[in-house]
């Protein structure tokens, strides 16, 4: 809490804690102290659900430069998937995901 | 001081005292054995949690005579580890200052109501605990405090929040007690600059505190299990707390 620099996102996913998995429906994001990294201030990130109470949580302490890797490697990553048509969003990826449930079904 | 034909002993439990809005929060709590009448502390957590290393301190002011408490100031955000309820109260911006105000009022009232206290008490926090305790000193009557590297001391106009509405350096002239002040000159927050600032308006206001500036040392040199740690400059560090609790406190 020295900094204050936090922010929090709604989020969809399934992360790994101690007790195994779990649903996921928040994460914080503070430039703040960490509790390991061997720096004074890091990137944290906690994957959390609140509702599961403060055990539900993995968390990850980045260096700064790290953090800015991995921002970018994940939106290389969804832009490759997107181009590619692997996106649920896109139309194509809507009509073949169709088609396999209704394969399912029968 | 301690010689080694001493008889020692400690006792060291959680217990629950009333805080803030008259809520029951727990607290670590640590005295020596024996009839007292004995001096008191309050412990204030830093930001990383009511941690083992609070547990430690709270032992070691004990193991130096003093009935001492530190509450659990994140009691009301749930329980887990330490470190992830504390992870959860970061993502929160902390916890308001009045509402640790209270808890701390809970801690010192508790400490006065016991019958081996001298009711003389003294108030101590690590960074974030340090800047509360100076908020604390200035709110509430204690006898003694002690600031480590606590920062925000120092806000600016745009720092502050519903949590945090008024800058502790504003509340200086409030100060009801001798104030000792440890820093490390390589700290971020406080920077030497605010520490300097802080000093100005305990001068301005004529209070009795004592600064102690640490070179080669940066926020949280006490803490043996992380890369902050320095030996010389803690070991002073802590001679300086006791020194000064002797003198105010006895």
């Amino acid at each position: 809490m020295y900094t204050q620099i936090v922010n929090q996102a709604k989020i969809e996913g399934c992360g790994k804690g101690t007790q195994g998995w779990f649903d996921l429906r928040e994460v914080n994001v503070s430039y703040d102290h960490p509790f390991h990294i061997r720096l004074e201030h890091a990137l944290n990130i906690d994957f959390v659900n609140e509702a599961q109470g403060p055990g539900a949580r993995v968390a990850v302490e980045l260096t700064p430069e790290a953090a800015r890797e991995l921002a970018k490697t994940i939106l290389a990553t969804l832009e490759r998937a997107e181009s590619d048509g692997w996106l649920p969003e896109t139309a194509e990826h809507t009509h073949v995901h169709g088609a396999v449930e209704h394969a399912h079904a029968h | 001081m301690y010689q080694t034909n001493m008889y020692e002993g400690l006792l060291s439990e959680t217990v629950i005292i009333r805080g803030a809005n008259g809520d029951s929060i727990n607290a670590y709590f640590a005295r020596p054995l024996g009839p007292g009448p004995y001096p008191g502390m309050v412990l204030i957590h830093h930001a990383p949690g009511w941690d083992e290393w609070y547990r430690e301190a709270t032992r070691k002011f004990a193991h130096h005579g003093f009935l001492t408490i530190s509450p659990n100031l994140y009691y009301r955000d749930g329980h887990g580890t330490p470190e992830d309820v504390a992870a959860k109260v970061r993502a929160a911006g902390g916890v308001p200052d009045e509402q640790m105000v209270g808890d701390v009022e809970g801690s010192l009232r508790y400490l006065r109501a016991l019958p081996y206290a001298s009711g003389k008490v003294g108030c101590f926090g690590t960074c974030s605990g340090g800047r509360q305790t100076t908020i604390a000193a200035s709110r509430l009557n204690f006898d003694a405090a002690i600031d480590c590297w606590g920062g925000r001391v120092v806000m600016s106009q745009q720092e502050l929040n519903p949590k945090q509405p008024v800058a502790p350096i504003d509340m200086t002239r409030d100060l009801k007690c001798p104030l000792l002040g440890l820093f490390g000159n390589d700290d971020q927050a406080p920077t030497p600059a605010q520490v300097n600032q802080h000093e100005e308006e305990l001068k301005k206001n004529g209070k009795t505190y004592e600064f102690h500036r640490y070179d080669g040392a940066g926020h949280g040199f006490f803490y043996y299990d992380r890369p902050a740690y320095r030996q010389e400059q803690a070991v002073d560090g802590w001679k300086k707390v006791f020194d000064f609790l002797e003198r105010y406190l006895s």
